[in-house]
């Protein structure tokens, strides 16, 4: 490393430690706002989400593609593509540092050792023409300040951890299968020991099979490490097997907040209802899945009121104007329905 | 790999054929005898005949192919009439030159395409992408004679800095290199550009950019790495056309090349080297796409198991 590399790093390691602030909770946001903006159109990806992560916490992050999840993680890391990406307003504080605020090199020193990510496909996540022991050994040189040869021996370890046989850490990711190259992922993700690690969908490429397998040993490294993990997913029985608390997700908005046990068992917002009506129930098994009717709106142009509404079989005329209210059922427990206004209402399920 | 690189230099065998036969035959064809032309037109047609013969040239075009041939494998093309030289020393006395003058404008070409082309792709759709493309278009657009006639006029004779003509030491190479280099500047800044933008969308840089990998190392480690083989690609083209002879760019600069005495000599109708010159530079280019194959293999992983598969 050259001295002014050493120099730079050292700088921004120091201003980081200044412009860090005392924080509770691992991972805090609030009214993030992140849109893409073309020429043509504005595509409203992510509209107002606030949370908060305790730390060795788990979120599960729940709703259909394009509801905004990823696009909401890529701005807990400030890694959202811009363009055509622009985070329009809020705060993201990770570990106590707005990420909006740091400089280029000071988000490179806390990506990949405070906070890292485990992406969705396996298969176009790893560069191709890097062994995957480089690829795990670089944040380490990054992070940790090793040289190349101790990192090789530390991304040997980490592979040993998540299951691969060390001696193919010279190997490239097509030799590998699906399974195998998420495992490099998760070793790649946990290199430098992240206090908070995001997943997105890390399982959905996955034979399920496989699926349990990775679940099983990232759950494991969660408790070994003490990580704070938020979990992106559609399935929600990889929610029930690994969250503390649920953030359901639709056209941008967090819909129900709540604890695992608050948002399975007293669901209230009807769209959740409908997330749990459309699993398959193996005691029923002649009655007919019954899907959500309809599709998400376009991002690009979301109606006015409650983006559900149209969905929705309890929807009336004031979901369709006006801000949606937020109606608190505990301290933990909040569903963005207007249906709520009226007291005497309720959705169907758990009834 | 070893045998994928063995099975690859066999294949050049057919290549070299193909291209002596089409020459041989072509050779042929010309309206203009070989004897006529070594012995003048005041000969008489005894001793044209006695040329002929001694010479075998009035044996079947098939005999003469092979007993050709059969010389190009002992290093013998014939004997250049108009020099008086075996052809294959020409050929070696003549080739460093154009081989320097095919490094060093593939090396101006490299050196001024690349950081055009990935700054370009880096902005995309910027005024840099902009300016970048116009710039190596501008370097397409410009006929090489006039070009070089500029940097002749600017560096040989108003500032005499470098030599105008011949091939006397490495700064004679200078103006020509930049001469052909820019040429091919266009060709290489798109290609560059176009593998860049396709690798920068791909999910793995965004994995690199989570572990905390500075946006130069991503570019330059990252992304250019899964760019190289169209990159190195467009290269191998434009080094075996090189090879071929710029011939306006050694005519420009005086430069004794290959492209240009090739040229003299088809105007003087010396067959031998133009058919054994020919062949020669089909060799040379095989072995520079040979080069090529080879260099994939250590560029991207997929592709040397590919190789030593096959």
């Amino acid at each position: 490393m050259s001295i002014f590399k050493k120099l730079t790093r050292g700088n921004s390691e120091e201003s980081l430690e200044k412009k860090r602030q005392k924080m509770d909770a691992a991972v805090e946001v609030e009214n993030l706002v992140v849109q893409y903006v073309t020429s043509s159109e504005t595509v409203e990806a992510v509209n107002g989400i606030s949370f908060s992560l305790a730390k060795k916490h788990t979120l599960g992050l729940v709703g259909e593609t394009g509801a905004g999840k990823t696009t909401a993680m890529l701005a807990l890391m400030n890694m959202v593509p811009d363009p055509p990406g622009v985070v329009k307003s809020g705060t993201v504080k990770v570990n106590g540092l707005d990420m909006r605020q740091l400089t280029p090199a000071e988000l490179q020193n806390v990506r990949g050792s405070e906070i890292a990510m485990i992406f969705q496909d396996p298969m176009t996540s790893l560069n191709p023409v890097m062994s995957v022991g480089e690829q795990i050994a670089e944040s380490i040189i990054l992070h940790r300040h090793l040289s190349e040869k101790e990192a090789l021996e530390e991304a040997k370890k980490m592979l040993a951890m998540v299951g691969i046989d060390p001696n193919r850490v010279g190997e490239y990711p097509h030799q590998f299968s699906g399974g195998m190259r998420q495992r490099v992922g998760i070793a790649i993700a946990l290199a430098c020991n992240p206090t908070v690690l995001i997943a997105d969908e890390p399982t959905s490429a996955l034979d399920v099979t496989i699926q349990a397998q990775i679940l099983r040993m990232m759950k494991d490294l969660k408790e070994k490490n003490d990580t704070s993990l938020i979990m992106i997913t559609h399935d929600l029985g990889v929610v029930a097997e690994l969250c503390d608390e649920v953030a359901v997700m639709y056209a941008g908005r967090i819909v129900e907040y709540g604890t695992l046990e608050e948002v399975f068992n007293q669901t209230k917002h009807p769209y959740t209802e409908g997330l749990f009506n459309s699993l398959p129930n193996i005691n029923s098994r002649q009655q007919k899945l019954q899907p959500i009717p309809g599709l998400m709106p376009d991002p690009a142009n979301l109606p006015k009121g409650c983006a559900f509404a149209d969905r929705c079989a309890y929807a009336t005329d004031a979901c369709r104007s006006g801000d949606v209210h937020i109606q608190h059922f505990s301290d933990t427990h909040y569903a963005a329905c207007s249906a709520y206004l009226d007291p005497a209402f309720h959705i169907q399920r758990g009834y | 790999m070893l045998k994928y690189v063995l099975k690859r230099i066999l294949m050049i065998i057919p290549v070299v054929i193909a291209v002596s036969l089409i020459v041989f035959f072509i050779m042929d064809f010309v309206p203009t005898d070989a004897a006529v032309t070594a012995l003048g037109d005041g000969a008489s047609d005894e001793q044209l005949e006695e040329y002929r013969e001694a010479h075998g040239l009035n044996d079947p075009l098939l005999v003469r192919y092979v007993r050709y041939m059969a010389g190009v494998l002992r290093r013998d093309l014939g004997t250049s009439y108009a020099n008086n030289m075996p052809v294959w020393d020409l050929f070696f006395k003549k080739f460093p030159t154009t081989l320097m003058l095919a490094a060093s404008s593939v090396l101006v070409t490299v050196i001024l395409s690349l950081p055009l082309g990935i700054i370009a792709a880096v902005k995309e759709n910027t005024l840099v992408d902009t300016a970048a493309s116009t710039l190596s278009f501008v370097g397409l657009a410009m006929p090489n004679f006039w070009l070089g006639l500029l940097l002749i006029i600017l560096f040989s004779v108003k500032l005499g800095w470098l030599p105008s003509t011949g091939a006397a030491s490495w700064k004679s190479f200078i103006l020509p290199a930049f001469t052909c280099g820019t040429g091919n500047m266009a060709a290489l800044t798109r290609t560059t550009r176009s593998a860049m933008l396709d690798v920068l969308k791909q999910d793995y840089l965004r994995t690199a950019r989570s572990k905390g990998v500075s946006e130069r190392r991503i570019i330059m480690k990252h992304a250019l790495k899964n760019a190289q083989i169209p990159i190195v690609t467009m290269i191998g083209i434009q080094v075996s056309t090189l090879i071929g002879g710029a011939v306006l760019t050694e005519r420009v600069f005086a430069l004794p090349g290959v492209g240009s005495f090739l040229v003299d000599s088809i105007l003087k109708s010396d067959f031998e080297v133009v058919t054994g010159f020919i062949i020669m530079l089909a060799i040379f280019v095989s072995v520079v796409l040979l080069i090529v194959d080879i260099v994939y293999a250590f560029l991207d992983p997929r592709i040397k198991a590919q190789y030593s598969k096959s």
